[in-house]
């Protein structure tokens, strides 16, 4: 289903060719950031929990490549990639996840509630739902304050069923606030399948507030893009907020403890072959020529600097707990 | 000559208006608060003045309103807004403890969150046990969350002015049964949060509280007087940060404390306030207690929720009891 609208579908701001590479080495990134997290995570440098976002790529990064400066995001604590499509420093996230001092925030937020409010990133949030709220508000300011930009709020399927989204849907809607929430369906919340706990299509809760909504082959960047093009414009033009759903999957569990038993059989394997980045290479390829090898090429630059970022961050020095913070700002 | 007074519901309208005018980044939301102008009619003109820009009526959406709130405030604006009746703050409590007050420090001081959350709370109106609860103790614990709660007319203007333009998140609690009185009008523009005030000076016993139950301490402190028991009277006006230091040097003085709470002794501020002073000031402490509520829902019956108040009569009754039962002591009758 792609639903529906009034809206007339803007034209994609078409990439050129240096362009669509560089939003291939932003996923190559996301997914080699991802696998260097759980190798460190696995020596014990990584402390905590995680929770990976490899498989989704293609829907942060298609949805932040149409964002403009001074525009919000608000992600979740499956963050890493929202942060990082939305070309947050790969070093100051992985020094902050190493508990680092030169962490994005110091050491003090760790995987889930990393905030980067330069880069617009006013927050990722450790809690279901949050990333709505504080988009919703995000999109309050932009309309009381002109300032034209629009917020966006990640989340996942199991989300739906949350305070969080039908309050704030109901509300952006009501005021018509410039806010998208981009649902990212990876068809489990944690280790239950969504539709075991869920009435109906999760694109029928926004319809039914009339809200414009879509839904996008999530694994494919191109497909995201159109929609978020979209979204953002329908958000953007002060006729409310937009709701896009884009169906994913994620290859790894639901957290760093999870071996995720619950998966069908087969279900990976054949989720594998729609990897977001074979669908970017793919792309590549067929709508400017570039071939494998300048795809393998991109792989191993990021490999090399990631390498480089994760020896820097096990270089980098921990916070001093005699130099920490204070519970309050002073006036 | 009688002086100027100010109604409490006004005080608290005087400041939003001021604040308004003074800062275009102030706005205020909530359930009726604008057209309807509040069920306690605090703010009825404004939404004439300001317009449904900066001030607008929501859905029952406690949980929205406090996440929008949270995430204007970190882009640019300075909301306040309403929860109609501070028993139902647990509907926006995830946003308040998990997105507002953590964020200045999470955040590694990238940014703060310039927001008030209205409320108005307390018994004595028999509105029963989900309409008239104190929740202090819900929100002292949380670091990076100021609570404030005024006992007069003048000090909530006064304080609210202060905690819409402090830069950190406030829960500012404004008692129903003080809706309706009338005090003099003060002569600060603001207060500073977090400081206490000794309201009434005394040398034998300290009698601390906050919100309405200042006012019945001041009440007890008259009759006490009566019965030759000087008692000074703190006002604590916040509860976080709390000014422990005030009531370490009244103690210093009276050498008695007595936290007057309403609400359950069990897991609340004044249990937490006297452990404090225990904690600093023991020898200067020689008797130490808490009048409190007891541990159960708030009754709806006007005889059950009577008895149910720490009013000034058994602050009376317990000071007296306690003050005489150490003075046989002292002479060893």
């Amino acid at each position: 289903m792609s639903q529906k609208s009034e809206t007339k579908a803007p034209p994609v701001a078409p990439l050129d060719a240096e362009e669509a590479r560089e939003l291939y080495r932003r996923m190559r990134l996301i997914r080699g950031f991802e696998d260097a997290v759980q190798s460190q995570f696995q020596k014990g440098n990584v402390h905590g929990t995680t929770h990976l976002y490899s498989g989704q790529e293609a829907s942060g990064v298609g949805v932040c490549s149409l964002l403009r400066d001074g525009d919000k995001v608000a992600g979740t604590y499956r963050g890493h990639g929202h942060a990082l499509a939305l070309g947050v420093s790969a070093q100051g996230l992985m020094d902050e996840l190493l508990g680092r001092a030169t962490g994005l925030c110091g050491g003090r937020a760790g995987s889930m509630n990393v905030v980067d409010l330069e880069r617009g990133l006013i927050g990722c949030f450790g809690i279901v739902g949050g990333s709505i709220g504080a988009a919703t508000g995000a999109a309050l300011s932009a309309k009381l304050l002109g300032t034209g930009a629009v917020a966006v709020a990640f989340f996942g399927d199991g989300t739906s069923n949350q305070a969080y989204f039908h309050e704030c849907l109901n509300w952006a809607q009501v005021e018509k606030l410039p806010v998208v929430f981009v649902c990212e369906n990876n068809l489990y919340m944690e280790f239950t399948p969504i539709e075991d706990v869920t009435a109906g299509a999760i694109g029928s809760r926004p319809m039914a507030m009339g809200i414009h909504t879509q839904q996008v082959d999530g694994n494919d960047l191109w497909k995201v893009r159109e929609g978020a093009a979209e979204a953002i414009e329908h958000a953007r033009s002060g006729a409310g907020p937009a709701f896009l759903e884009t169906l994913t999957y994620r290859f790894v569990g639901h957290s760093r403890s999870d071996p995720g038993k619950y998966r069908k059989p087969g279900e990976l394997d054949e989720w594998r072959k729609r990897d977001p980045l074979l669908v970017a290479r793919t792309g590549l390829e067929e709508r400017y020529g570039i071939e494998a090898e300048r795809c393998d090429e991109i792989d191993a630059e990021v490999a090399a600097e990631l390498e480089r970022i994760v020896e820097q961050g096990l270089a980098a020095p921990f916070p001093d707990p005699a130099e920490d913070g204070k519970e309050f700002k002073d006036e | 000559m009688s002086e100027a007074t100010i109604e409490f519901r006004v005080a608290v309208r005087e400041a939003i208006d001021e604040e308004m005018a003074r800062d275009e980044r102030v706005v205020f939301f909530g359930e009726d608060v604008a057209t309807a102008g509040g069920v306690f009619a605090v703010s009825p003109g404004l939404e004439e003045k300001y317009g449904r820009e900066r001030i607008f009526d929501t859905p029952i959406s406690e949980l929205a309103i406090s996440a929008g709130a949270f995430g204007a405030a970190v882009t640019g604006l300075r909301p306040i807004f309403e929860i109609m009746f501070a028993d139902f703050l647990p509907l926006a409590m995830d946003s308040l403890i998990n997105q507002a007050a953590k964020y200045w420090y999470v955040s590694n001081e990238q940014g703060s969150v310039p927001l008030v959350v209205r409320s108005a709370m307390g018994a004595g109106g028999n509105f029963g046990a989900m309409h008239s609860q104190s929740p202090i103790p819900w929100l002292q614990g949380i670091p990076g969350l100021k609570v404030v709660a005024p006992a007069t007319a003048s000090d909530a203007k006064a304080l609210l002015k202060q905690s819409i333009r402090d830069e950190n998140p406030v829960a500012f609690l404004e008692h129903k049964r003080l809706y309706s009185v009338k005090d003099p009008i003060g002569s600060e523009e603001t207060l500073p949060l977090g400081k206490a005030a000794v309201v009434r000076e005394g040398t034998d016993v300290t009698l601390a509280s906050i919100s309405k139950g200042v006012r019945d301490c001041l009440r007890a402190a008259d009759e006490l007087a009566e019965r030759g028991v000087d008692a000074e009277v703190v006002d604590l006006r916040s509860l976080r940060p709390v000014d422990v230091a005030t009531v370490l040097s009244s103690v210093a003085k009276t050498n008695r404390v007595i936290a007057v709470e309403e609400g359950p002794m069990v897991g609340g501020w004044a249990a937490n306030l006297v452990g404090m002073v225990a904690a600093e000031g023991l020898q200067e402490l020689d008797d130490a207690w808490i009048i409190a509520c007891p541990e159960t829902p708030i009754p709806y019956s006007p005889t059950l929720e009577d008895a149910y108040m720490p009013a000034e009569g058994r602050i009376v009754h317990q000071v007296s009891e306690r003050l005489g039962l150490a003075a046989e002591i002292a002479t060893g009758v």
